[in-house]
């Protein structure tokens, strides 16, 4: 802690800035790892006979005359139809954001102003909700979804998944909203606005940092949903992260494990870049519901 | 605000979490209580110039025709639940009578598949959450004690491994573990043994599982603890200083009892969290010697012939009632904090 009073020994110091490097090692070196290595071929990234091939590049060397290649790349893009799943994913992220953001914001704003005991119920059945593994709803929808036909198709998995977000988005604008006064709203109110007005209006304009950090992590969920995605859509469908687990192959052997490689690398930068950009929104999100209490 | 108002407000909302969250829990419900039909056999017989012959076998016409009239399957009532890919109670029985021992008799059960994956999933939970709460509290507390200005950057590499999604961040490091990896092939030089191999054994396979889950879930720890340290009131750590009290005893006396809180929120969190592990097991493609109740759901979804709705959503309650266990402590304090409130 950054107080004048606390003296650290050098000691201490030595021994933290190594925990810190040691830590950070382990939390971003597989990432630098597979970026580096998304550029080699297959028999260096995996190489049976020496892992230093991974570095000096031997076999990529011998296959494309260079000690870089962007083969996988290319071919995962064009051949593995890569391009395919990342426009459904910006299809699903979008809609995702907008339409959870539009209902969460009315309905958090409603929660937050009301002073009703059905309020703290209908809270709790939603930190429920956000507890229920998603397979086990994913194995409800299944049935119904094929007895309707409308299994497979964008527009399902979208709804799907802002059902599935609303929870969290609740409760984030919820404890968003009781920071914003209610003197705000309540004055406008007596100025002879309806409630509608009053949202409209004066909640609006002060509610975006609340909104921008409920709406970054709508689109981790949207973005990152594995269960989700992999059984509510067909292969035409797929969004980025099964499209990856189908590379892989039912074995390591099989599969077009580079393609993975390259996918893993190309799905994870605008996610990387994303958080960077917004990191503090990002931590403020995952605070808000429990250090304001 | 008045309930027409709020009502207003609150259907959209309302209506999506109903029609999909809580439709589905009661479609699986329903769902659990049938099984899938039988196949139609129908004897055959052919004949030859050296005699005649009946086989059996599957009409697949008829098949398909009392699939398609009754979709969800046949009544089955709790027969699911009790079967062998579930509670499996006639096979305990049978154990219980045959076996000699006691330890024989758990070797047995935990065999079963439902036990062998609800034993997984507690052993992940057991292990991961502590350890997260730990590692993700000494993150905090050293990052806490670095300068400002290089704060930013240290805190964006360390929150990394919990913006991937599972399967990938998986992937990541099954790639770098693999015997083929970078990390394997090093293990087995230093060990001298070129079969060692995160496959070839089911314990190694779980610390790996385990380690992924401490990796993936300490940066939520650590930004919430961070954030939580940030409001540490600095006057009674100054006068702890000046009573020479000394760093770990600041920290137990004064640091934790301010936050302790946000460990009761990080541990539920993560231990709701925890309960759903499935997408490392694909990762590390652990399946042989891992799986979780969120798998079997899975597997029984991606089974290949027929889909087996029933026995997945049989397991999917059994899930269901698990979260509700581990969250019952927690809903009876808030509701008994929201009644004294009143």
């Amino acid at each position: 802690m950054d107080y004048g009073l606390d003296t650290k020994s050098t000691r201490l110091k030595t021994f933290n800035t190594i925990f810190i490097i040691t830590w950070l090692l382990i939390a971003c070196f597989p990432f630098i790892w597979t970026f580096w290595g998304s550029f080699k071929v297959r028999a260096d990234f995996f190489s049976r006979s020496d892992w230093w091939y991974a570095i000096s590049a031997f076999n990529t060397l011998i296959e494309t005359g260079g000690k870089f290649t962007t083969n996988a790349y290319t071919q995962a893009w064009t051949e593995g139809e890569f391009w395919k799943a990342s426009k459904n994913t910006i299809i699903v992220t979008v809609f995702v954001v907008s339409i959870s953001l539009f209902l969460g914001t009315l309905g958090a704003y409603a929660l937050s102003r009301s002073t009703e005991k059905y309020a703290f119920w209908i809270l709790m059945a939603a930190l429920i909700f956000r507890a229920m593994p998603h397979i086990t709803l994913v194995s409800g929808y299944l049935f119904p979804f094929f007895e309707l036909q409308i299994w497979g198709i964008l527009p399902t998995t979208i709804v799907v998944l802002v059902a599935i977000n609303q929870p969290f988005t609740l409760w984030l604008l919820y404890s968003f909203f009781k920071t914003v006064p209610k003197e705000l709203d309540e004055s406008a109110l007596i100025d002879g606005c309806s409630y509608f007005q009053a949202f409209r209006h004066i909640i609006m304009p002060v509610m975006w940092p609340g909104v921008i950090t409920a709406g970054l992590f709508s689109l981790m969920l949207a973005y990152n949903d594995f269960t989700v995605t992999a059984l509510l859509l067909n292969q035409e469908n797929h969004t980025m992260v099964p499209k990856i687990q189908s590379y892989l192959g039912t074995n390591q052997h099989e599969g077009n494990l580079m393609w993975a490689v390259s996918a893993v690398v190309s799905a994870t930068a605008p996610l990387f870049m994303l958080v960077m950009f917004f990191q503090r929104q990002v931590i403020s999100g995952l605070t808000a519901g429990a250090v304001k209490g | 605000m008045p309930n027409k108002t709020f009502f207003w407000f609150f259907l959209p909302t309302g209506l999506a979490m109903i029609l999909f969250i809580g439709l589905p829990i009661i479609s699986t419900g329903i769902q659990s209580f049938y099984a899938q039909h039988d196949q139609v056999v129908k004897e055959v017989k052919k004949c030859d110039p050296f005699g005649c012959t009946v086989s059996i076998v599957v009409d697949n016409e008829e098949t398909s025709k009392i699939r398609e009239a009754k979709p969800l399957g046949k009544f089955n009532g709790f027969g699911t639940y009790t079967d062998r890919n579930h509670l499996a109670v006639e096979e305990i029985k049978k154990f219980w009578d045959e076996t000699e021992s006691f330890g024989a008799f758990v070797d047995q059960v935990t065999n079963l598949p439902f036990y062998k994956a609800l034993i997984f999933t507690l052993t992940y939970c057991l292990f991961v959450t502590p350890n997260v709460l730990l590692l993700g509290f000494i993150i905090a507390l050293s990052l806490n004690a670095v300068a400002r200005k290089i704060r930013g950057p240290l805190i964006f590499g360390t929150i990394l491994p919990m913006i991937v999604t599972p399967l990938v961040g998986s992937l990541v490091l099954f790639w770098m573990i693999d015997s083929q990896g970078i990390i394997g092939a090093n293990i087995q030089n230093l060990m001298n043994d070129p079969y060692l191999s995160l496959k070839s054994s089911k314990t190694l396979t779980w610390i790996t599982i385990i380690i992924y889950g401490i990796w993936h879930h300490s940066p939520f720890a650590f930004v919430v603890f961070y954030a939580a340290l940030q409001t540490v009131p600095q006057e009674p750590i100054e006068a702890a200083i000046i009573d020479g009290a000394s760093r770990f005893q600041r920290i137990k006396h004064i640091v934790l009892p301010h936050i302790y809180p946000v460990v009761t929120f990080v541990a539920l969190i993560s231990l709701m969290d925890n309960f759903r592990v499935f997408e490392p097991i694909i990762g590390f493609s652990a399946e042989g010697s891992a799986q979780s109740l969120s798998w079997l759901i899975y597997d029984n979804l991606v089974n290949e012939e027929v889909i087996l709705f029933g026995s997945a959503a049989a397991t999917s309650m059994m899930t269901i009632i698990g979260i509700a266990i581990l969250l019952a402590p927690v809903l009876i304090r808030t509701w008994k904090e929201f009644k004294t409130a009143r």
